[in-house]
């Protein structure tokens, strides 16, 4: 008599070649999927926050030095990093001659931003983000958030920074 | 989900004896640039030496596609109208593991292309309400897309068969054959 084919094995189950099959997506998958993304969402979060209070933001205290005035020329960029920390920052010299250090990852992506002396901005190239070089505030964009700061302290021809009062305090 | 208008209520009727050999359906099916100016419809000579005899094949479509059972790659599947498309591009290894187990002898391997390809029952034709290329050029009637009541008004002596004995093995089809009324069955090895 007749013999059929014989019955599928587990591969062809998994890959079946009915395309409705193939296509079908059950309840129990979707539920399945569901909760594995919603649990890796709410895993996530949790370790943000634990993150946040394991590690805390660098900060440090008093004042510390950076490079000597004469080393900066007018709408000139000097890069520096501070001890303890891996974040870069950048000292400006404004085209008026006063100093200003800012964080040199940009509040959107972290890219490396840059001082163009002539539109005296700070523009960031990967998303054309602006932001003001005196005070660091977002002016076009898609940054967020206005470039963290340091204050800068001119001592006797030596350039120092220390943590604004706002945060200090 | 794509939509189509697929006619469910329309069937392949294939009728070898009618075949008169005039490859009229290769030019037609060749004239498709979805299987890249190919014929996927067959003429094959029954003896050449002893008679003009053609028979045409296409797919058969088998509700149990040996061709996509074999495929290792899963190139081949069939769908929800009973269609058994022909390879995934980008799946096909070009093994021709289908064109050796295929019991008609259908799908060919494509050497330039390294690629099997198969009659798809003009897909991009059907799903858009339209007949197959090849029905629509056969002068003899050897090919006939259209309704079960058609083809029975048509041809009240025949009755359309979907059922080939190959020894122990049984295999069903979506296309039909004519055979002489009554029969059931095709036994094409006892």
């Amino acid at each position: 008599m007749t013999t059929p084919l014989p019955p599928r094995t587990p591969a062809e189950v998994d890959f079946p070649i009915e395309r409705t099959e193939a296509e079908h997506v059950t309840r129990r998958e979707f539920a399945k999927f569901l909760c594995l993304v919603s649990g890796g969402m709410a895993v996530g979060s949790g370790w943000v926050a634990v993150k946040d209070k394991i590690f805390p933001p660098f900060t440090f205290e008093g004042e510390r030095f950076v490079c000597k005035v004469d080393d900066v020329a007018v709408g000139a960029t000097h890069p520096f990093q501070l001890e303890g920390s891996k974040i870069p920052f950048i000292l400006i010299r404004l085209t008026d001659g006063t100093f200003r250090a800012y964080e040199q990852k940009c509040t959107h992506l972290a890219c490396a931003v840059y001082y163009s002396p002539d539109k005296n901005k700070i523009e960031c190239p990967c998303h054309h983000g602006y932001f003001d070089a005196n005070t660091g505030n977002v002016l076009a964009g898609p940054p967020p958030r206005p470039l963290p700061h340091l204050e800068v302290v001119i001592r006797g021809g030596d350039v120092y920074v220390r943590e604004p009062e706002e945060k200090a305090s | 989900m794509t939509t189509t208008i697929f006619r469910t209520d329309q069937e392949f009727f294939l009728d070898p004896q009618r075949c008169i050999g005039c490859h009229a359906c290769e030019m037609a099916c060749a004239e498709c640039e979805t299987n890249g100016q190919l014929p996927m419809i067959h003429v094959d000579y029954v003896d050449r030496f002893l008679s003009p005899q053609t028979s045409v094949q296409v797919c058969m479509h088998c509700e149990d596609p040996a061709c996509a059972r074999v495929c290792p790659a899963v190139a081949i599947e069939k769908d929800e109208f009973g269609v058994v498309h022909s390879a995934n591009t980008a799946r096909c290894i070009a093994c021709s593991n289908c064109v050796n187990a295929c019991p008609f002898g259908v799908p060919r391997k494509i050497e330039p292309m390294d690629l099997m390809m198969k009659c798809n029952m003009c897909y991009d034709r059907t799903s858009a309400g339209k007949r197959p290329m090849c029905a629509t050029v056969c002068p003899s009637g050897a090919l006939f897309y259209g309704t079960r009541e058609e083809m029975s008004r048509k041809r009240p002596q025949s009755t359309p068969v979907n059922t080939f004995r190959f020894g122990k093995e049984t295999v069903k089809t979506r296309v039909n054959i004519m055979m002489p009324k009554g029969a059931t069955e095709l036994v094409v090895e006892a």
